[in-house]
């Protein structure tokens, strides 16, 4: 796909994705944003695991990083008397460098590390940083940074609701985040990630140097989170450091996974789970008669157990994940309809390359969320 | 939705473009009719129920200490509802967790309003996870009644005229602890542990209003189990009156690790940490009781044994509650539910939202405390004053006057009045 294709295609789903939000009511529309937000970050990760082979356990950490880059660059440009959109746009500045610097060092370290290693690492990180951030007196311990508010601009307060508004800034970041990354992927550097992740050997004999190759990813990746976190914190006006726990990394991380590791609609579908799945579960033990304790007790941990089940369901029947399937399902029909047509030659150019149905998918990044 | 069915299914990608313009254009003549939608009158308002809400810790590690609160109020609103209701409604109490994660509180509170259609959000728990949602209540006027949180922050009628405390604050805590202590210990070295939020920030000025600078002031961070450090440091400075800004499971961390360390001194501790019978959970029962002979704590809820209310509040524990342990949360969950029925019960035949607030800032609905409510159009501070708990061979009781105070340098004074008494069997009447 070329470039201007993308381009062109970033702009008419962002534009459709906006008109959508015309069909919600405020609380799908913030579930939307909420749903944007962790895009940013899932799409960061399935690019990272699935393009360039490296497996990370604390996206959420970015996230935070990228919450915390906005948060205070936000503060400090209220207290320096700028608002409206210069403040947005400075805070997801400061979202972008805070989350690449953290990014870029992990990334720096990751390129010397591989397989349970960098795991290890990045688990490390995602244990860190909101304990960091709960004892550093500037970011305001366990209560966290909060932030102005951010109203509906005024020409348009009669026509949208404030979740509506968060909406469309939050699919307006989620869009920037992933074009930039489809057009990683399907740039040069994407191509060189595919080679590095499949045989490293063969990639620098080819004149690439991985350790590059493999630290670009990961500032990317990084920075899609951060965006991600921003984007979170521009709707809740809140950064704390429970809000980014470990739960969350291996969460996004399972999502990719059960979305379809490497494809970007795997992404989409995935960050849809992480947000519906905890509500769905919730409406459910509500609507069953169960005593309270019960419910209590499901409300926190049914979700994490019904994630879990998918994984295990879709890894052992569908490895592509739901996007996986749902192009595999595409491809079955495809050969049926031109097997019936009289000599219209198999399709060869499906699927796609993404790395959904092919089983050449690196080992460990599928089979560490399982452990997890 | 037929733009969405249409958009989904469309296959040829010659019919895309054409699609997504019909679809573009439906969808902006969908924009007037749904930006304009409002609420109904009411929310929240049923011909035979009332639904209100809150967000409570029900799992992570908050909920240890705070879960049974919502519990406590269920319980109570279940008596009052086998009682009739208000004005032949019952009260409808929707307990959302939220892990007291901001972040999902901010979630859990949009679907209350949203989807739930709350009348009020009532006691909404915690000063992190309460302060992301306040803006949100009060832009959309919900009411937000009793927040379970000693913050002086919800009480700001101009900047939050739909936000009401339920604790007395902080810094009012602080200055009558510091008075007690100042007449009651002689030649006494003071010192603070204080958690490091608002909490200990304003209970310490409260302290240091009426004590000046203290020897040692030492705060901790609810994420770091280990307060041996603190601890330690107040023995170092020679503490001999330790006040405690701590939650209850810091409380008995502290005590715990003076005891370890041998280090005897006289606690005294803020009400949201100082509940006796929790305490001892945490302490356990063998050297819990020995730990706290002595413990000293404020309290604005009523608590002696043989307290009228008490004693109402633990027959409704045993009939609505499954007999759960009775605690100083129990109090507190029961005594929000009975404020909240009052004020429902003044707010009108019909209460609306508006109606709601009015009661309150009228200055009509008194409460339970051992100081009654001084809502008004002015403060949404609840409780002026508080009194002094001592334990003393395993019961926690009141001990001289209670007493008020403002949260300036205003001077700490006795409260002549009485607790409010209990009429009604405890169902508030119109």
């Amino acid at each position: 796909m070329s470039a201007r294709r993308t381009l062109l295609l970033a702009a008419g789903g962002l534009v459709l994705a906006i008109g959508a939000t015309f069909l919600l009511d405020p609380f799908r529309n913030y579930q939307l944003a909420l749903v944007a937000a962790y895009l940013c970050a899932t799409a960061g990760l399935t690019v990272l695991v699935g393009l360039s082979g490296q497996l990370s356990l604390g996206h959420a950490a970015l996230m935070a990083a990228g919450g915390y880059g906005y948060a205070l660059t936000v503060n400090a440009l209220t207290g320096a008397g700028v608002d409206g959109v210069a403040r947005f746009l400075g805070g997801v500045a400061g979202a972008v460098v805070v989350s690449g610097v953290v990014g870029l060092l992990l990334g720096l370290a990751g390129a010397r590390l591989h397989g349970p290693y960098l795991a290890g690492l990045t688990l490390t990180l995602v244990v860190a940083v909101p304990a960091v951030a709960a004892s550093v007196p500037a970011l305001q311990g366990d209560r966290g940074v909060r932030t102005a508010f951010d109203g509906v601009p005024g020409p348009l307060r009669s026509l949208i609701a404030l979740e509506q508004w968060q909406a469309w800034v939050a699919l307006a970041v989620a869009a920037v985040a992933v074009t930039g990354l489809v057009l990683l992927r399907d740039g040069r550097a994407g191509l060189r990630m595919r080679a590095v992740r499949d045989d490293e050997v063969a990639a620098a004999l080819a004149g690439i140097v991985p350790a590059r190759v493999k630290v670009l990813a990961f500032a990317a990746s990084a920075v899609t989170a951060g965006l991600g976190g921003a984007v979170l914190v521009f709707v809740t006006q809140s950064v704390s450091p429970g809000a980014f726990p470990l739960a969350l990394s291996l969460l996004l991380l399972v999502a990719v996974v059960v979305g379809g590791l490497g494809s970007l609609l795997g992404a989409a579908l995935g960050a849809v789970l992480v947000v519906l799945l905890p509500w769905l579960v919730g409406a459910a033990t509500d609507a069953l008669p169960l005593p309270a304790a019960v419910v209590q007790r499901l409300d926190g941990t049914l979700a994490s157990l019904v994630f879990g089940l998918l994984l295990i369901v879709l890894v052992a029947g569908a490895p592509g994940g739901l996007a996986g399937a749902l192009t595999a399902a595409r491809a079955r029909r495809r050969t049926r309809r031109s097997l019936r047509g009289a000599a219209a030659p198999r399709p060869t150019d499906d699927p796609p390359a993404a790395l959904p149905t092919t089983p050449s998918t690196p080992r460990e990044p599928v089979r560490t969320p399982t452990e997890g | 939705m037929t733009t969405m069915s249409q958009l989904r299914t469309r296959t040829r990608p010659t019919r895309t473009h054409l699609a997504r313009t019909a679809g573009t254009l439906a969808l902006v003549a969908v924009v007037p009719l749904t930006a304009c939608s409002t609420p109904a009158a009411s929310p929240g308002v049923a011909e035979e129920t009332v639904t209100i809400g809150t967000h409570a810790p029900l799992t992570g590690p908050a909920a240890a200490g705070y879960a049974s609160i919502s519990a406590a109020a269920s319980a109570y609103f279940d008596y009052l509802n086998d009682q009739g209701g208000i004005h032949g409604r019952t009260i409808e109490y929707v307990v959302k967790d939220d892990a007291y994660n901001p972040a999902t509180t901010q979630t859990v509170v949009r679907e209350l309003v949203q989807e739930d259609q709350v009348l009020a959000v009532v006691n909404g728990l915690g000063t992190p996870t309460h302060g992301s949602v306040v803006d949100y209540l009060n832009e959309n006027g919900v009411p937000d009644l009793f927040v379970a949180s000693g913050s002086p922050a919800w009480d700001d009628p101009e900047a939050h005229p739909w936000t009401f405390a339920f604790n007395a604050d902080y810094v009012t805590e602080g200055k009558v602890l510091a008075h007690h202590a100042q007449e009651t210990y002689d030649d006494a070295v003071f010192c603070v542990l204080g958690q490091d939020d608002d909490f200990g920030t304003d209970f310490t000025a409260g302290l240091t209003t009426v004590l000046g600078e203290l020897a040692s002031t030492q705060t901790y961070s609810v994420s770091n189990q280990d307060v041996t450090a603190q601890v330690g440091a107040m023995q170092a400075a020679g503490c001999t009156v330790n006040f405690l800004a701590t939650v209850n499971g810091f409380t008995a961390l502290a005590l715990g690790t003076a005891a370890k360390m041998g280090y005897r001194a006289q606690w005294v501790s803020s009400s949201s940490g100082g509940d006796y019978p929790t305490l001892v959970g945490y302490l356990g029962e063998e050297v819990g009781p020995a730990l706290l002979q002595g413990f000293v704590s404020t309290n604005y809820l009523p608590f002696s044994p043989d307290d009228p209310w008490v004693e109402l509040f633990r027959r409704v524990n045993d009939e609505y509650n499954d007999g759960a342990p009775f605690t100083g949360n129990t109090v507190y969950g029961m005594s929000v539910a009975y404020t909240f029925a009052e004020a429902l019960a003044r707010a009108g035949e019909d209460p609306t939202r508006e109606s709601l607030v009015e009661a309150l800032e009228s200055g009509d609905v008194v409460g339970n405390g051992i100081v009654p409510l001084q809502f008004s159009a002015d403060s949404h501070a609840a409780f002026g004053g508080v009194g002094i708990t001592v334990v003393d061979d395993g019961v926690q009781d009141y001990v001289g006057s209670t007493w008020t105070t403002d949260r300036g340098d205003g001077p700490v004074t006795p409260f002549d009045g009485e607790p409010v008494p209990l009429e009604d069997e405890g169902v508030p009447q119109p």
